[in-house]
């Protein structure tokens, strides 16, 4: 019998360690800020010295309000779960996914209204595209990522988060890579790869956070207590490692200067392509389509209170996926100077690709089994379940696109922004808004404030979505056929301009399209606020415990 | 034991998980990209190819950072009515110095790959500075303040030195003068003239912007787009001893 003994406070060498890095960083960060050679670098470095400042003082304040001991990983033979990252991350989300659509309308507008460009170099399209894109592609989905990553590794291993600090940093540090990328953009750092558009030292600083998640991921999994690692983290954890090796091998940059925001990429001319688009079309196999068939795993089988489908099924379309999907990249090439053999290639493993795809979207659907009556009551099982027949529609328009003759009409128009549209707004959106309905009262231990609410989201959202891929699917059909069209004295029969004129209604369709589904998140966050802000229910629904597969 | 039991080893051991990841995802970029680097018939052989002028260099960072890529290809497909559009394919050689590439994705505007003097300076100050002003239906926006701002010269030396360390054939002459070759490109009485032309063989000399004083950032953006797609003699391009 031991008397329980104060034990007396010392700091973690992670807590030392990591205030010295910054305050060191602190330093550094604004001498580079006082050296810098453009705007856009001074801003960022003396940002990043501001920031770094911060983060040194709130650990410090951490630890002098901390008790002595670290929180245990485990109350009463219960896990003791790492929730507080998490909510961070999933308010981020919702915050960057308003800021990324209204982004999106606004420039929706632009190509319908040009006068919106407003003739300055920081409201002009070119500079707010990129803008629109990290914002919903990384700042919204991947702090989605992020969350729900951080909460299914710790619910399926029956574990606590591994780090104290290191969940903080990856969530913080990824939030401020996105500041650095976004505000890089407008002030016109850009490397202008589409998708990986931040300048070298924004791409260093992923970097280091990127191996954090990794390792905080894998630490977790490592120290797990459940003998299986769950089907949802195989492709968290593909998504994770993967996208590191596509960030390391898009972005070798040499710097103009080390006190300049200029950089030339290693790469050039075809292998710079053909690097791009390796990069760029599994930004949206293993970004865009492995986390979120993770969420996909976890939260319907959940929601539902369904196993999933097929277990097999589940392990062919894993290996599947991750093996084809890096081959198809060339796709986005076809007919330009990449060699033929390469493009070849890329169509023949685009056109496979559509197999594990609805692997995945059969395996998501058919865990409904039994439980169908509950899409007409339970408005988030049904925003799950649309996500995953948009992803099912996805996945068998990309293959067609990817088939040369076709990509031959639709390339360089605006059906590709539908087809991108159709995957992220009903896919990528649904699927995160329907995780973010189940995971925030889960986290703050609450009731959500209104299905009702929920139904009005998905109703305005869904009828959105339509009018904005059939805008775009009509117009890109139009445009690529009127650039091909001749007369019959065989002269081309439209200029361009001509074209771009034809485009103007469907632009003004599309934007609408975009306001509505940007009208449903809001009415989203609103609902999500009165949730977090209303009292905290005795009963705690989530138990963590799921249904093995047949 | 069916096979489905063996796979128990990827589900218990993260490590293994993570390295059967690491295989599969490592097959398909290694086959598609490195042939890429060693293939003689990646890049065709062709007479005219040089690297950018400092203007023209200066001129394409300035499209890289406006997101011009966002709405224009620099990509022209082998199809009849993009040839017929635009003019010749385009060639992999055409590229081979452009870090990165800007090929692009989508064509809000027209493709620009030979757009190079296919329209007089005029037109582009006019163009660039308000697009509607030429094409009344155009959606480009205006880039009125290029034609005010004046071109950073700072570390233009640097600007190629960096091109060089990438792999763009740039001489230790080009470098040292690269400064004094951006001001000559825009006037075509200075005394360094035939030492520019040596160094950028058939690189056009004059005002682009056609206003006096220090060289603009409108300077730079019309000579890299007069540029664009002029540089190979496609009359004398031989399809045959290039093919792939």
């Amino acid at each position: 019998m031991t008397s329980p003994s104060i034990a007396s406070k010392s700091m973690t060498m992670g807590e030392a360690g990591l205030m010295s890095v910054f305050a060191v960083s602190a330093y550094v960060c604004f001498f580079a800020g006082a050296m810098g050679h453009d705007s856009a670098f001074s801003f960022h470095a003396l940002l990043a010295s501001a920031a770094s400042l911060a983060a040194a003082s709130v650990i410090l304040n951490r630890y002098y309000e901390r008790p002595a001991q670290l929180p245990p990983a485990q109350i009463k033979g219960r896990p003791n779960y790492n929730l507080a990252p998490i909510k961070f991350a999933s308010v981020m989300a919702m915050f960057w996914g308003i800021a990324g659509f209204s982004v999106g309308v606004f420039i929706a507008s632009q190509l319908a209204w040009p006068a919106l460009n407003f003739d300055l170099p920081w409201t002009s399209f070119g500079r707010l595209r990129p803008l629109h894109t990290s914002a919903v592609i990384f700042a919204f989905g991947g702090n989605v990522l992020i969350a729900t990553s951080f909460y299914v590794v710790q619910k399926t291993c029956r574990t606590r988060l591994a780090g104290d600090l290191a969940p903080w940093f990856v969530v913080v540090g990824y939030n401020f890579f996105i500041l650095i990328a976004g505000t890089g953009y407008l002030l016109g750092a850009t490397q202008s790869k589409e998708y990986a558009e931040p300048e070298w030292y924004a791409d260093l600083w992923l970097t280091v956070v990127w191996v954090t998640y990794l390792i905080v991921f894998l630490a977790t999994l490592v120290k797990r207590k459940e003998p299986h690692i769950f089907v949802a983290n195989w492709f968290y954890l593909a998504f994770i490692v993967t996208i590191a090796v596509l960030h390391l091998g898009n972005n070798p940059a040499l710097p103009v200067s080390v006190f300049g925001s200029k950089s030339y990429i290693a790469w050039g001319g075809v292998q710079d392509a053909m690097f791009q688009w390796w990069y760029g079309h599994n930004a949206v196999g293993f970004f865009l389509t492995a986390g979120f068939l993770a969420i996909m795993y976890y939260f319907i089988p959940k929601r539902a209170e369904r196993p999933v489908y097929s277990y097999r099924l589940s392990i062919i379309h894993f290996w599947a996926l991750i093996f084809l999907y890096i081959w198809a990249g060339p796709h986005h090439l076809h007919y330009t100077a990449l060699p033929d053999w390469t493009q070849t290639l890329g169509m023949t493993f685009s056109i496979m690709l559509w197999m594990p795809s609805w692997g995945g979207m059969i395996n998501g659907l058919m865990t409904l089994s039994g439980a169908w009556d509950k899409l007409r009551t339970d408005p988030v099982l049904r925003m799950l379940v649309v996500s995953v027949a948009f992803y099912g529609m996805s996945t068998f328009e990309g293959p067609t696109m990817a088939i040369k003759v076709v990509n031959s009409l639709s390339h360089y128009t605006d059906w590709t922004v539908g087809h991108v549209h159709s995957g992220a707004l009903g896919w990528v959106g649904f699927v995160s808004f329907g995780a973010l309905y189940c995971l925030i009262p889960w986290l703050w231990k609450r009731e959500l404030y209104s299905l009702k609410l929920v139904n009005w989201h998905f109703w305005i959202a869904s009828i959105g979505i339509v009018l904005y891929i059939s805008a775009m699917w009509v117009s890109g059909v139009l445009q690529g056929l009127m650039w091909r069209a001749y007369t019959s004295l065989g002269f081309l029969e439209y200029s361009f301009i001509e074209s771009v004129e034809a485009m103007h209604p469907f632009y003004i369709i599309r934007a609408a399209g975009g306001a509505m589904f940007l009208i449903g998140a809001l009415i989203m966050a609103a609902n999500l606020w009165m949730t977090v802000n209303a009292k905290q229910t005795d009963q705690i629904k989530d138990t963590g415990a799921l249904q093995v597969a047949e | 034991m069916s096979l489905w039991n063996r796979h128990k080893i990827f589900e218990k051991n993260s490590i293994i998980l993570i390295a059967g990841i690491l295989a599969m995802i490592a097959i398909g970029g290694l086959v598609e990209i490195t042939p890429l680097f060693y293939l003689k018939s990646t890049i065709e052989v062709v007479e005219g190819v040089r690297p950018y002028t400092p203007l023209e260099l200066a001129g394409r960072n300035i499209y890289v950072r406006e997101g011009c890529y966002v709405c224009h290809s620099q990509m022209i497909r082998p199809l009849r009515d993009e040839v017929e559009r635009y003019g010749h394919y385009s060639l992999a050689a055409e590229s081979m110095y452009d870090h990165p590439f800007q090929w692009g994705s989508k064509r809000t505007g027209p493709d620009l790959a030979r757009v190079g003097a296919k329209y007089s300076d005029e037109w582009h100050v006019t163009h660039l500075t308000n697009p509607r002003a030429i094409v009344p239906r155009s959606v480009m926006p205006g880039y009125p303040r290029l034609a005010h701002t004046e071109l950073d010269l700072t570390d233009m030396a640097a600007h190629l030195r960096t091109n060089r360390a990438v792999g763009v054939p740039y001489t230790e002459d080009q470098i040292k003068n690269a400064v004094t070759d951006l001001k000559t490109q825009l006037d075509p009485d200075s005394a360094d003239l035939a030492l520019f032309q040596k160094r950028y063989p058939k690189a056009a000399v004059r005002n682009f912007d056609g206003s006096v004083g220090n060289p603009t950032e409108l300077d730079a953006l019309i000579a890299y787009l007069q540029m664009l797609g002029t540089l190979i003699d496609l009359k004398l391009y031989d399809e045959k001893a290039n093919l792939r």
